[in-house]
């Protein structure tokens, strides 16, 4: 690169060095820490930094090239980033995309992430897979600093990183025929955009308690993603049950933490996988013998298999058998562990919102796997010179959930 | 849902010879497709004319027909074997196309074969260009504004319609023959006229040209339950307006954010859905606009492609063999991924490195040709390279190309770019040229700004921006030096991709010392895993690559190790035939217990597979790469050797920079023995070997004294090149001082090294109407040799070896020159200690044999001679190598006697020239031909023929056959007139051939004028009215746009079969006639040679077998012999 960047090192909490340069901001004291997990991700940075799951985390890319396409405000999937920085191996000096309207470094710094470039990320990547997701610190500190940083950063297991992400007030979004009430746990806009295709979203904080969802007289309860330790959250998991007692033909579905917190109000239990599902590529397959969806996965916990009674196992990863979906018997609930409303990742399974819409008592979507009729519906009307890129990304995009109500918190 | 059972026998079709936009890539697949289909217990039977290919190793198949891919003999195949199903979409165009004439014609309903893989339906979609645009307009996706011609006139209509500019592209074509951009009415009428000409059907599509606009490729593969997953994306970094196979290319794509690539993977599925592909892998081309990001769809490819070799070699996804399971029945989640071993096949490939393929172009070797890349493909080879960065994988590429270049600039090549003024540069640098990476560089280096040069070129901001990296880079190591070199500064210059040559020549130093010094400051390369996955799962399969960073991934292991080095990228002289040895080398030395090493850049070959060898390692074939791979395999375990003498001259070259100790088989010095001009002429003295008088020079001066002594014609060509590279006869001063100018510095092979002591240029007299004959031999360290075969060439000497047709066995050689031609071998091999392989290459004239060189290593004949005798060749030189003897390799069964077949096999040669349409197609001794294909034949006539029409051209059953000879040739002229008038042909003669047809007696039935003397009826017109069936034109001599040079290129372009010698005409007439008495019959190999490896069980009886005897005992149920004389109608299978 050549503008002088200050040289800065990563240390792991077992103590393994990795030598780069400081990107980004410039954290307090020259020390970022968190817990370290990997992408692999080959586009969506900006969604992956973005998405308020990785509060807490420190994100290390996998593709070496990151910022190739600047950011763009259309691809946030929250207001300001939750995560504690970014690792990189190089970071793109100039951008190129008619979409983009900033460089990722300068994004970085004006939005507080710390990063570090110019790590043999593969390495890293290696270490983890093996000995496990970790704490570490970065920074431009001296060795020892970064050493004690990592030691002392207390990791996710226990702490509740929902309070840190989650909306301090509710707030509305879309204006669709049904009403969907959703727990923010750190909700992604991508998901409030299929939401808010058929339902009037009222977004709430996590700490909502049952009562009060069910006196908006929802269609249905969407329990969002979020970051951590979903064992961390219990005032959610009461909620949940209280919901499930109280009004058991109500429709909930959740995605990633809402899966898991809706296994618990089950009575099952979740645990930390070894380093997690953090990329857009993982094989799941939906029903025994069913098609196998390519996904968009961001989770360190996940459902213990048969430890949830009443419920059937609906998805399942094929590369490691991790349960990925769940359905309640019973009852109109149903969860993934994935993510089906992509951003970033494959499109693969955004019918799932369309099984949520009919559930909640929607109209019926013509459904069929991308192709023919739903793709037309999606990309709109084929004209004689029918690009589909242009129509796409000039439609108009839900409002920001996130606009009025500040992540500060 | 399970591999299918109701099939038994699959038939797979092979792409036919190597050809420019066809290349070895379909060897790997069709490779790939056998061993799947075998493993999952189907009887194979398989047809390609390509004899180089490792497919059509008689172990690879139950069943394996070396025959034209021509519908009626496929459609004979199909009735003797009667295969349960076909799969066509593993043998690129070729197969495809012959699948769909197959199923027109009924062939496959008749005997109840299923095309699978690919229907019908869904090939006509894809490849109908007004098929395809329907259906993507149907599923809502953009297409070009286009319309469909038919005539000259619609297509001027059409163009006027979509507007101009626009891009031609005829229908059922491949490489993009006959595409080209119009931006006048003027030259849409000249475009679409050639375009109409180049498509079967006489179709053009009119397209709205999108040139300038960026272009991804998406590799998808689909299962029969409707499970979609996109192995890799591919963006070009040359706009739209270059054909994909002349682009750079990049994996993955760089600059598209999620929204977009995810728009097109959902296009991309929706495409593959549409057009009906049910299982299997498709190529799918999009074209965005870089400000609007608007998004159409530029074509798909209902099969494996170029681009799914390079995307597989480019994931660790094996796309081939993963399409075969899928046409048999399996689903993606029902296959296992190889490299990780544990996760399924169903899921997309994330990658943690770059990965960039530049194509390699052979214009030196098309005077003529203007250079300049378009949207026909013209390229006959890519080296791929990987690295951590797009400038480090980039500059990888480069240095693997073997044009001489250390990178991208840095070295004493680019000052050619210097002498041009900046404007000149970004002019030049906007026109798509084998330049254009270099010219970018220079730009950038004067300091132009990247706004500037993406205007002139199109050329995406973040390429240049990366090119930029590496221009400041070299200006910062500039003002550094080699002395201020820390450590950290090292680290930064290698991750960029600088070579030590780059460096060495920047500060300029020897190469060996920056080498030193960068070792001594601890940097050094690492190896890296591709493992499909990002390191998110172990990887179980050593596919590695270089680069700077901080861990290395190499594992060391137990048992002795050889190394082989590949040839690199193919081009015109060194082909698919080294990839074809260097693999045999690979499986010969595994079954011997050795673990291989295979070190290569190209990915369209089969040694590039990640299960080919032991490990593989893609990096460049250079000393610097090359070096520190054998470093780290030293570490590792104990290295054993390197093979270099099997991958061409690239690998050779090589060996010099080597440990003379690492250098298994035939020493380095005996190498350079065989090369060095004057103690090769003491050696041949001593042995009592004739050579042709001669001598060597290192300038015009020197040449002239050379000649002087030997006299004219003399033939010239410079040491150390392959494939004939920039060799000529002259016949008098002028034109060997022309030769010597384009040698010298300043001609294009200047480029390659020029001239100097050590690379001087040999001068032998040349041998008018001599035989040219080529002896491949091995011989182990007792000394013993063994003959593989003897070819006679069809052509005379002066043709070069690779260009011409030729025979096993002799044709007309009397027994006795064939014993002086293996005793010569046999001593030369003693003098030069081979150990290993051996090819001799003589000139037969008046009975006497003359020795024109020796070379003691892997031949392009060798797959040839082990196809035609059953022997192989590579395998046996191989195990020599490491110490094996030829009697051990006896007795252990891997050698056995030749196959005494009773049949005549014919290697013929097939040249590009419709693909450079300026160039004259005579042929000289500087090799052109891309590739190569065999007929195999009861007879010389029918096996000649057959090769003609693998080739490309059918030899008419009779019509008007056009002579225009040579004086020199008038008199054999005569007897080819004869022997055509026998068979029906009437003869239309130029003048002075006429008269002499006349003169002996062959009637002429219509005299014409010259083309040069404006006459105003001549060949050329009656070539374009479709009057004339067949033509034989013998050179006068090579003139530009001289008589025969038009008469030759109206052949190529109205694809009517053209003879230029007198030999080649004479073998047409025999085949003709032969095939006039004969019924088409095919025979599979295993018939006929055997099926290796398996032990031969043939003693004695040469001479007493009849013609096409009982078949060897072959593997599966189809061994029922044929019977003891070729019958008329072939013996059927009995299916069980």
């Amino acid at each position: 690169m050549s503008t002088a960047r200050r040289d800065a090192l990563l240390v792991l909490a077992d103590g393994e060095v990795y030598e780069g340069e400081a990107v980004g901001a410039e954290p307090p004291g020259g020390v970022a820490s968190g817990e370290v997990v990997f992408n692999t991700v080959l586009t969506g940075y900006q969604e992956v930094l973005t998405d308020p799951s990785y509060a807490g985390q420190i994100i290390s890319f996998t593709y070496p090239h990151i910022g190739n396409y600047g950011v763009t405000p259309a691809d946030a999937e929250s207001r300001r980033p939750a995560c504690r920085g970014v690792v990189v191996r190089d970071l793109a000096r100039r951008r190129s995309n008619w979409r983009s309207e900033e460089d990722l470094d300068a994004w970085l710094a004006r939005n507080g992430v710390p990063g570090i470039a110019g790590i043999d990320t593969r390495r890293l990547t290696r270490h983890i897979r093996d000995a496990g997701a970790m704490s570490g610190a970065f920074g431009t500190a001296d060795e020892a600093a970064l050493r004690a940083a990592a030691k002392e950063e207390p990791g996710t297991d226990g702490v509740d990183l929902v309070a840190t992400v989650t909306t301090p007030e509710p707030y509305v979004v879309g204006a669709g025929p049904r009403r969907v009430v959703a727990y923010d746990f750190g909700i992604k806009t991508a998901i409030l955009r299929h939401l808010s295709t058929f339902a009037t979203v009222e977004v709430v904080p996590a700490s909502t308690p049952a009562t009060d969802v069910l006196a908006r007289e929802p269609d249905g309860v969407f329990l969002s993603n979020g970051p951590g330790d979903p064992a961390a959250v219990p005032y959610a998991v009461e909620a949940i049950r209280t919901i499930g007692e109280e009004a058991p033909d109500l429709p909930v579905f959740g995605i990633c933490l809402g899966h898991q917190l809706m296994a618990r109000a089950q009575g099952g239990d979740t645990y930390k996988l070894p380093f997690g599902h953090h990329g857009g590529n993982h094989p799941v397959r939906r029903n025994a013998g069913g098609p196998v969806e390519i996904t968009s996965h961001n989770h360190n916990y996940a459902v213990a298999e048969g430890s949830v009674p009443g419920t059937r196992v609906t998805h399942v990863d094929l590369n490691d058998g991790v349960v990925e979906g769940l359905a309640v018997e019973g009852r109109p609930w149903t969860s993934v562990q994935y993510h089906p409303e992509a951003g970033p990742g494959p499109s693969d399974a955004n019918y799932l919102f369309a099984e949520f819409r009919e559930a909640i008592g929607g109209e019926p979507e013509v459904r069929r796997r991308i192709g023919g009729a739903a793709l037309r519906a999606a990309l709109g009307p084929p004209t004689q010179r029918s690009w589909i890129g242009g129509r796409l990304f000039g439609g108009q995009r839900p409002p920001s959930p996130h606009s009025d109500a500040g992540r500060e918190s | 849902m399970p591999r299918r059972t109701d099939l038994e026998s699959i038939l797979l079709v092979g792409s036919g010879p190597i050809v420019i936009g066809q290349a070895s890539e379909f060897d790997y697949s069709g490779t790939q497709a056998c061993r799947v289909l075998r493993d999952e217990g189907y009887r194979v039977v398989l047809v390609n004319s390509n004899p180089a290919t490792i497919m059509t190793d008689p172990g690879m198949a139950d069943r394996t027909y070396v025959e034209p891919l021509d519908a009626d003999v496929v459609a004979a195949i199909v009735e003797r074997e009667r295969p349960d199903a076909l799969l066509p979409t593993l043998g690129g165009q070729t197969a495809l196309n012959l699948a769909m004439a197959l199923s027109e014609r009924g062939v496959l309903d008749e005997f109840g074969v299923e095309l699978i893989g690919a229907n019908a339906e869904a090939i006509a979609t894809a490849e109908d260009r007004e098929r395809f645009k329907v259906a993507m307009t149907g599923i809502g996706l953009g297409v070009p504004a286009s319309g469909i011609a038919h005539s000259l006139d619609e297509a001027l209509t059409v163009g006027e319609e979509v507007g101009l500019p626009v891009i031609i592209r005829p229908a059922y074509i491949l490489g993009g023959r006959g595409t080209g951009m119009a931006s006048t009415p003027a030259e849409l009428a000249r475009v679409a006229a050639a375009g109409l000409d180049a498509s079967p059907i006489s179709e053009i599509l009119i397209e709205r040209s999108i040139a300038g606009w960026k272009e991804y490729e998406l590799e998808v593969m689909r299962d029969r339950a409707d499970n979609c997953v996109v192995v890799c994306s591919i963006e070009n970094l040359d706009p739209m307006g270059v054909h994909t196979g002349d682009s750079i290319t990049v994996a993955p794509a760089q600059t598209l954010s999620d929204v977009e690539y995810q728009r097109m993977r959902d296009a991309a599925f929706a495409c593959i859905r549409r057009v009906g592909v049910e299982t299997g892998g498709s190529n799918i081309q999009f074209a965005v606009e870089p400000d609007t990001g608007d998004m159409v769809v530029i074509e798909m490819n209902p099969r494996v492609s170029r681009s799914s070799a390079l995307a597989s070699k480019a994931t660790g996804f094996p796309i081939a063999k993963i399409a075969t399971k899928l046409a048999v029945g399996y689903t993606l989640d029902e296959v296992t991924n190889d490299i990780t071993g544990e996760t399924p096949a169903s899921f997309e490939p994330t990658i943690d490195y770059v990965v960039t393929k530049v194509p390699r172009w052979a214009f030196e070797k098309f005077p003529g040709s203007p250079g300049v890349l378009g949207t026909s493909m013209q390229s006959v080879g890519e080296a791929m390279a990987i690295g951590r960065t797009f400038p480090e994988s980039l500059q990888k590429a480069l240095r693997s190309l073997e044009h001489g270049r250390r990178g991208l600039n840095c070295d004493p090549a680019e000052a050619a770019l210097d002498a041009l003024d900046d404007d000149e540069l970004v002019r030049l640098s906007a026109i798509a040229t084998p330049d254009r990476p270099f010219q970018l560089e220079a730009v950038l280096r004067r300091g132009i700004s990247v706004e500037r040069l993406y205007e002139a070129t199109k050329v995406d901001p973040w390429f240049l921006d990366q090119l930029a990296l590496v221009t400041e880079e070299r200006a910062v190591l500039a003002d550094t030096g080699l002395e201020g070199m820390t450590t950290r500064a090292w680290r930064r210059a290698k991750r960029l991709g600088f070579s030590d040559g780059q460096l060495a020549w920047l500060w300029g130093v020897d190469e060996g010392l920056v080498r030193e010094r960068r070792k001594a400051a601890g940097v050094s390369r690492v190896y890296k895993t591709v493992d499909t996955c990002g390191a998110e799962f172990e990887a179980r399969t050593p596919y590695h690559y270089a680069t700077f960073e901080d861990e290395d991934e190499v594992r060391p292991t137990g048992r002795r190790k050889v190394v082989i080095l590949g040839s690199g990228p193919n081009r015109i002289g060194q082909g698919i035939e080294f990839d074809y040895c260097c693999v045999h080398a690979s499986l010969a030395l595994a079954e011997a217990g050795f673990e291989t090493v295979m070190i290569n850049c190209n990915p369209e070959t089969v040694s590039t597979d990640y299960d080919t060898s032991d490990r593989l390692y893609f990096e460049p074939l250079t000393p610097e790469d090359v070096g520190a791979v054998l470093e780290a395999e030293a570490r590792s375990g104990e290295l054993v050797g390197v093979v270099v003498s099997l991958g061409g001259q690239t690998p050779l070259k090589l060996a010099a920079s080597l440990d003379p100790s690492l250098v298994l088989g035939t020493s380095p010095a005996s190498i350079d023995l065989a090369e060095d001009r004057q103690r090769w002429a003491d050696l041949c003295a001593r042995l009592e070997i004739p050579q042709p008088a001669g001598g060597t020079a290192t300038s015009v001066d020197e040449a002239l004294a050379v000649t002087a002594r030997v006299g004219y014609p003399a033939l010239v060509r410079p040491s150390y090149v392959l494939g004939g590279r920039a060799m000529s006869i002259v016949y008098d001063d002028e034109g060997l001082r022309a030769a010597m100018e384009e040698l010298s510095a300043f001609g294009s092979l200047g480029r390659e090294g020029g001239l100097s002591a050590e690379r001087p240029v040999l001068i032998d007299r040349f041998l008018e109407d001599a035989i040219e004959v080529d002896v491949d031999a091995v011989r182990d360290a007792t000394g013993e040799v063994l003959i593989g075969g003897v070819m006679e060439h069809v052509e005379e000497a002066g043709v070069h070896s690779g260009d011409s047709a030729c025979a096993i066995p002799p044709q007309t050689l009397p027994p006795l020159v064939i014993e002086v031609l293996e005793g010569h071998t046999a001593a030369i091999a003693d003098a030069l200690d081979v150990r290993g392989l051996l090819n001799v290459q003589y000139a037969v004239k008046a009975g006497q044999v003359f020795v024109i060189e020796a070379n003691p290593r892997a031949s392009r004949t060798v797959p040839f001679v082990a196809k035609a005798t059953g022997v192989p060749l590579a395998k046996v030189a191989s195990r020599i190598m490491v110490g094996a003897t030829l009697a051990e390799l006896r007795a252990e069964g891997l050698l056995q006697p030749p196959a005494e077949t009773g049949a005549v096999s014919v290697k013929e040669a097939v040249l590009p020239f419709n693909r450079f349409p300026d160039v004259d197609t005579l042929l000289g001794p500087e090799m052109r031909s891309t590739g190569e294909v065999m007929g195999i034949d009861r007879t010389f006539g029918l096996a000649f023929a057959k090769s003609q029409l693998a080739a490309g051209a059918r030899l008419p059953d009779g019509g008007t056959a056009f002579l225009s000879l040579a004086d020199r040739d008038k008199r054999g002229g005569a007897e080819v007139g004869r022997r055509l008038v026998d068979l029906g042909f009437s003869l239309v003669a130029t003048t002075g051939t006429a008269a002499a047809l006349e003169a002996a007696g062959v009637p002429v039935s219509e005299v014409v004028g010259k083309v040069s003397e404006g006459s105003s009826s001549t060949a050329v017109d009656l070539l374009g009215g479709g009057k004339i069936d067949l033509v034989v034109n013998t050179p006068r001599g090579r003139g530009p746009r001289a008589d025969g040079d038009y008469i030759r290129s109206a052949a190529a372009a109205h694809g009517v079969p053209c003879l230029t010698t007198v030999a080649a005409a004479l073998a047409a007439a025999e085949g003709m006639a032969d095939r006039a008495r004969h019924p088409l019959e095919v025979r599979s190999l295993q018939e006929l040679v055997g099926s290796q490896p398996e032990v031969a069980r043939r003693v004695g009886g040469a001479g007493l077998r009849p013609a096409l005897g009982p078949p060897t005992g072959g593997a599966g149920p189809a061994s029922t012999p044929p019977g003891g004389s070729a019958p008329r109608s072939p013996t059927k299978p009995k299916r069980s």
